[in-house]
């Protein structure tokens, strides 16, 4: 019989505290979120000193939670997988001296994991991959566009030139004086909106694969701005309906592009604005019928959890990555050196 | 009783295991370099050294500030997952009173300080209770250099400064405290590992789930919403 493999899996590189247990690479044994949202909801964004101080007092806690949630004792686990980076440094050095320590304790491998690595992996805990296949990353810090021929190797084939899909929509909901964060509630509102306004979209040269939201964020600022010197009101759903057809028209066009030109088996939607129910709609939409598979996984796979670092640890672990007890969180690391 | 003693809450980072009435083994540098980096690797060669393994520790003690925000964490992270995980007793001393030992065969007053930018200072007054123990005299806190001044030269014994940090503030020490101030030696500036070690040896054990660094100051963001909240 082959012993199953059992990964815990720590992430710490923003503002939640999570840990999760993973069977064989997709199975979900355990899956802890301490979400710090109601802490840094008064700041109006996550502040890193305040997020790094959250994680030391989750951060036991939170491994204990797991282990008793998968009925397992540390001496049952075969490595110990953490998010090395990119995130906030201060935030990424709880989750990685924690998991060396823990690692140290019990004599397990230490498995050393991207965040976005971990973000396309989400997918694998709902369904196989196929390769070549490509994946939309779409979060707060990230918008881009992976091609993986393969298990374990990550081409950024498009990526933002200014903000994030995640942070344009922080700053309109901030212009709209919604609450932090602003992606659901702008998500919400454009469900009941209409999307009248005309705003840009930026496709930048004609073959290119890249975004750019800054632009669409300046011109969303000054339609409020013009409308409210003539006087004029604009429908805050409206808005928000223009604003979201402009950014989702773009993610999901240059996506079914990407999917055409590398010709791809399957495209995953991944990071914490797939839980847009905009951006979701507009994919199935476009996606339905083609010979691509897409793949969307569910809401609490999208957001930070430790549970898609596990299944991407999984596939380092086999692949023999390691990292040693001087492994350090780096908080601008590259997804194409993994 | 065998313990683990990690300090990474300032420029100093220090390890020590000691078993009872002895110290095992003690590392210990003074280096602007990347604690994250080299605290496990030390721990890891400072247990191999001495022969002791992670499963045979009683207790791991840690200096829990205050001092640098994310030294602090690193270490207190480790001890508590260490702790956690082996099912051991943790014991967090503050990084001032481990300091604070340089001075204690002193005759008169210890202050061990931290630099806390714009002339504050972490410290704390050290000394020789009633009972003649040598312990914390007056709360760990952050004050300006000025006010802490002012209340040091009410004192009448003479006061031993110790602090890597001193150079930056010696000469104003020196200036309002006159011959009352005594100046510790190079060798007198590092709190030392094992010092941590012996003082957690005999202090009372704390809940590891809660446990928190002594930051012994909110972050800015935290400051500054409270302001607006007229608190
Ligand atoms: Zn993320």
């Amino acid at each position: 019989m082959i012993k199953d493999e059992l990964i815990l899996a720590i992430e710490t590189s923003c503002d939640e505290t999570a840990v999760a247990i993973v069977k064989n690479g997709t199975e979900l044994l355990a899956n802890v979120v301490a979400s710090q949202i109601e802490s840094h909801k008064r700041f109006g964004g996550v502040v890193p000193e305040v997020a790094s101080r959250h994680h030391v007092e989750e951060i036991t806690v939170v491994i204990e939670e797991a282990l008793k949630q998968a009925g397992l004792k540390p001496g049952d686990l075969t490595a110990v997988a953490v998010t090395e980076g990119p995130g906030l440094v201060g935030a990424l050095l709880i989750g990685v001296n924690a998991a060396k320590a823990f690692a140290f304790a019990h004599g397990l491998p230490l498995v050393p994991v991207h965040h976005i690595a971990g973000h396309i992996y989400a997918n694998r805990l709902v369904k196989e991959m196929t390769f070549p296949l490509l994946s939309l990353i779409v979060s707060g810090g990230h918008t881009e566009l992976v091609l993986m021929e393969e298990h374990g190797t990550f081409k950024v084939i498009g990526e933002t030139r200014d903000d994030a899909a995640g942070e344009a929509y922080d700053k309109v909901a901030r212009t709209l004086n919604m609450p932090y964060p602003g992606g659901p509630h702008i998500d919400k509102l454009a469900q009941e909106g209409e999307a009248n306004i005309d705003l840009p979209r930026a496709w930048l040269e004609p073959n290119s694969l890249d975004f750019s939201f800054s632009g669409l964020k300046s011109a969303v600022i000054n339609t409020v701005h013009n409308a409210t010197q003539r006087g004029e009101v604009i429908k805050p759903e409206d808005l928000a309906a223009s604003f979201q057809a402009s950014v989702v028209d773009v993610l999901v066009e240059k996506t079914y592009r990407a999917a055409e030109q590398y010709n791809v088996k399957q495209v995953l939607l991944a990071g914490g604005v797939a839980a847009n129910k905009g951006l979701r709609h507009m994919l199935e939409n476009r996606f339905n019928g083609t010979k691509y598979d897409l793949v969307i996984p569910p809401l609490h796979l999208c957001t930070d959890n430790a549970a898609m670092i596990g299944a991407a640890g999984s596939v380092a672990y086999q692949k023999g990555t390691r990292g040693d007890m001087a492994l350090n969180g780096v908080p601008g690391l590259d997804l194409e050196a993994q | 009783m065998k313990v683990l003693a990690i300090d990474t809450s300032n420029l100093v980072m220090g390890i020590s295991v000691l078993d009872e009435g002895k110290v095992l083994g003690e590392y210990i540098t003074n280096l602007k370099k990347n604690h994250s980096i080299r605290v496990m690797p030390a721990i890891e060669e400072v247990l191999k050294e001495t022969g002791v393994k992670p499963a045979e520790l009683d207790r791991i003690v840690v200096a829990k500030g205050p001092g640098s925000y994310t030294g602090v964490r690193i270490g207190v992270t480790i001890a508590k997952t260490l702790a956690w995980t082996l099912k051991k007793e943790l014991v967090g001393i503050s990084s001032l009173e481990v300091l604070a030992q340089s001075g204690k065969y002193f005759d008169g007053y210890t202050v061990p300080l931290f630099d806390a930018r714009r002339t504050q200072l972490f410290t704390g007054l050290y000394g020789r209770n009633d009972s003649g123990e040598f312990q914390n005299l007056w709360e760990d806190g952050i004050i300006l250099l000025k006010d802490w001044l002012d209340k040091l030269q009410e004192l009448d014994k003479k006061i031993l400064f110790v602090g890597n940090d001193l150079p930056l503030h010696q000469e104003t020490i020196q200036n309002v405290l006159g011959d009352q101030a005594v100046f510790g030696q190079v060798s007198d500036h590092n709190p030392r590992p094992s010092e941590l070690g012996r003082i957690g040896m005999t202090s009372e054990p704390v809940d590891i789930h809660s446990f928190t660094p002594s930051y012994l100051q909110l972050a800015e963001a935290e400051v500054n919403w409270l302001k607006s909240q007229g608190k």
